[in-house]
């Protein structure tokens, strides 16, 4: 199996704030990869360190079998890397197809504006946006603006999608719907990270998952064996036998 | 129906500068065509100005700098050169273009107000370092010759000739401001434009397109230095970089809409024409530039996107022909 992207010991310091420590995993392509964690262990901080945002002090990440440590963010998009945002990005004075244009025309098949147009529609059936492309992104519900930032991401046929809590905010139906789309993508042959915060999800989707707690990777391996792996229940839920303890010195 | 559509934005600006250019020679006074010159020199700087203000989104305070660094340079080539002026205008245009080029990569990496305020920094230093630069004259300026009319048929008919060469500029500026528009560049500048971070993770090579952006926004306004000096006789420090001139500048752009390309042409017309009355008028000839900033305040406050920009809004059919 070719490994599409490799981590070697990164690491984030945000002034006195260890944000990310000496993270090491591989990713084979094809696969999707589930990044969990509680609240403010760094998730989003690797996703800013592998996509060029804030490039790692130390350590070392390899795309595509090329050392792309300290790259800026448009160079890994040429070479086929994208994401989504967290906190959505619309372009909003542009129309939803010009948003997902500049992810075709921009994107690592920098395509031309004719070409990026059919992309765009292609895109934007494909995540269900259809009716919505020539309405300014700014008009978009949450839940649209999220598919938007998808959309964007897919046209620029990437390698490597990185997807930043895509089911955040979104209703039930709106999760199955996102969950089908997810698959599907998997499906084209491209290679995913996601960071969620629906387990349920998280569990049913991914091949793999990597936990992190405080910037530091405290497991990693199939969903079952992480659901059951003592160190994630207590980063999750704290110690299950300091409540035990606590229950028999009553 | 795709051509068709690619082009349709670009039909009323060409038709609202045409009318302008020919409006003289129909009424044929002398008076008219001096008033149009003025019109025409706004349009071309104001659309020169839309490339980076409207499409990229950052503001320029100091924008005039290109207009009078480029007069500058073709004045001094026209009198210590002996260049003629069709190659001035050339190099007043290039001069402008590579000195955006060396201050766009020092400072297009601020955003927001902090490039707002070097811009402003720019223009200040510039005027200060012209007034102690001897080639260029000093604080006296360049004075042109009176001989150097006479390859274009006198002073008179230089004036003439100044005046197509304004049109020629204007219509230079709105083409490109269209192409810039309807480019896969330009569709860059929009994402850029509406959020910095997020066009450079979909793979926008925010820097050189700035840059760019930059660059092309000068190059007009320093042809239409050469051309305006050319036609004063003179350039002096003062009147080649008056801070007041960037603002007016922003004001035209603003309140005819920035981001389209007809916005810029519509508010350098009906500013120029406010400013007419005003400077006649006798109440208001004083504080005419007070008018302006309050003007300036009312747009920002009211129809921030401008004529334009509001019209499209309201009439969403209009998008088609006022892009």
């Amino acid at each position: 199996m070719t490994i599409l992207l490799s981590l070697q010991g990164v690491s984030k310091r945000f002034g006195g704030l260890q944000a990310l420590l000496s993270v090491t995993f591989d990713l084979p392509q094809g696969q999707i990869l589930g990044l969990i964690g509680p609240n403010g262990a760094g998730k989003t901080t690797l996703f800013n360190a592998i996509n060029g945002i804030h490039p790692p002090e130390s350590g070392r990440i390899i795309f595509r079998d090329k050392d792309v440590t300290g790259f800026k963010p448009y160079q890994l998009a040429k070479m086929g890397m994208a994401r989504t945002h967290q906190i959505v990005r619309p372009l909003n004075e542009l129309s939803v197809r010009e948003n997902v244009m500049v992810g075709a025309c921009f994107g690592h098949e920098n395509q031309d504006l004719s070409n990026a147009s059919k992309i765009a529609e292609e895109v934007l059936e494909f995540v269900g946006l259809t009716i919505r492309t020539d309405q300014l992104a700014g008009s978009l519900n949450v839940a649209q603006k999220k598919r938007l930032e998808m959309a964007r991401a897919l046209a620029a046929h990437p390698y490597l999608l990185l997807l930043d809590e895509v089911l955040a905010g979104l209703n039930h139906s709106e999760i199955d719907n996102m969950i089908q789309t997810v698959l599907k993508i998997r499906e084209q042959g491209i290679t995913i990270i996601m960071i969620e915060h629906v387990m349920k999800a998280m569990m049913n989707v991914s091949d793999r998952i990597v936990v992190l707690d405080y910037g530091q990777q405290i497991a990693e391996g199939n969903p079952e064996a992480i659901t059951n792996d003592p160190k994630v229940i207590e980063a999750y839920l704290g110690d299950p036998r300091l409540a035990e303890r606590l229950l028999e010195e009553v | 129906m795709k051509t068709w559509q690619r082009y349709s934005s670009i039909i009323l600006p060409i038709l609202a500068v045409a009318a302008l250019a020919i409006w003289p020679t129909i009424t044929g006074k002398a008076a008219n065509r001096e008033s149009v010159f003025t019109i025409l020199k706004a349009v071309a700087l104001a659309s020169s100005l839309n490339i980076l203000l409207g499409y990229t989104g950052y503001v320029s305070f100091g924008h005039i700098v290109f207009y009078g660094f480029g007069g500058y340079v073709g004045l001094y080539l026209l009198t210590e050169q002996e260049w003629s002026l069709w190659t001035a205008l050339l190099a007043g245009g290039l001069a402008s273009g590579l000195l955006a080029f060396l201050l766009g990569s020092a400072i297009l990496r601020l955003r927001g107000a902090y490039f707002a305020l070097a811009t402003i920094g720019i223009n200040e230093a510039m005027k200060a370092f012209i007034n102690n630069f001897e080639l260029f004259g000093g604080p006296t300026g360049i004075t042109l010759n009176f001989s150097v009319y006479k390859p274009y048929g006198g002073a008179a008919q230089a004036l003439q000739t100044s005046f197509y060469i304004a049109a020629g500029l204007a219509f230079l500026a709105i083409l490109l401001s269209h192409f810039v528009r309807t480019s896969k560049f330009g569709l860059g500048l929009l994402a850029i434009r509406e959020n910095e971070d997020a066009a450079e993770v979909m793979g926008v090579h925010a820097p050189k397109a700035k840059t760019w952006a930059y660059v092309l926004s000068a190059i007009i306004p320093g042809m239409i230095g050469v051309l305006f000096f050319f036609k004063n006789g003179n350039v002096e420090p003062h009147d080649a970089f008056p801070l007041h001139a960037s603002i007016e500048l922003l004001v035209m752009v603003m309140l005819g809409g920035q981001g389209t390309v007809l916005g810029p042409i519509l508010g350098a017309f009906a500013y120029q024409g406010m400013r007419g009355f005003l400077v006649t008028s006798d109440f208001f000839k004083d504080i005419q530039l007070s008018v302006s900033g309050a003007l300036l305040l009312m747009i920002v406050l009211f129809i921030p996107a401008g004529a334009i920009g509001w019209l499209r809004h309201r009439v969403p059919t209009l998008r088609r022909v006022l892009a």
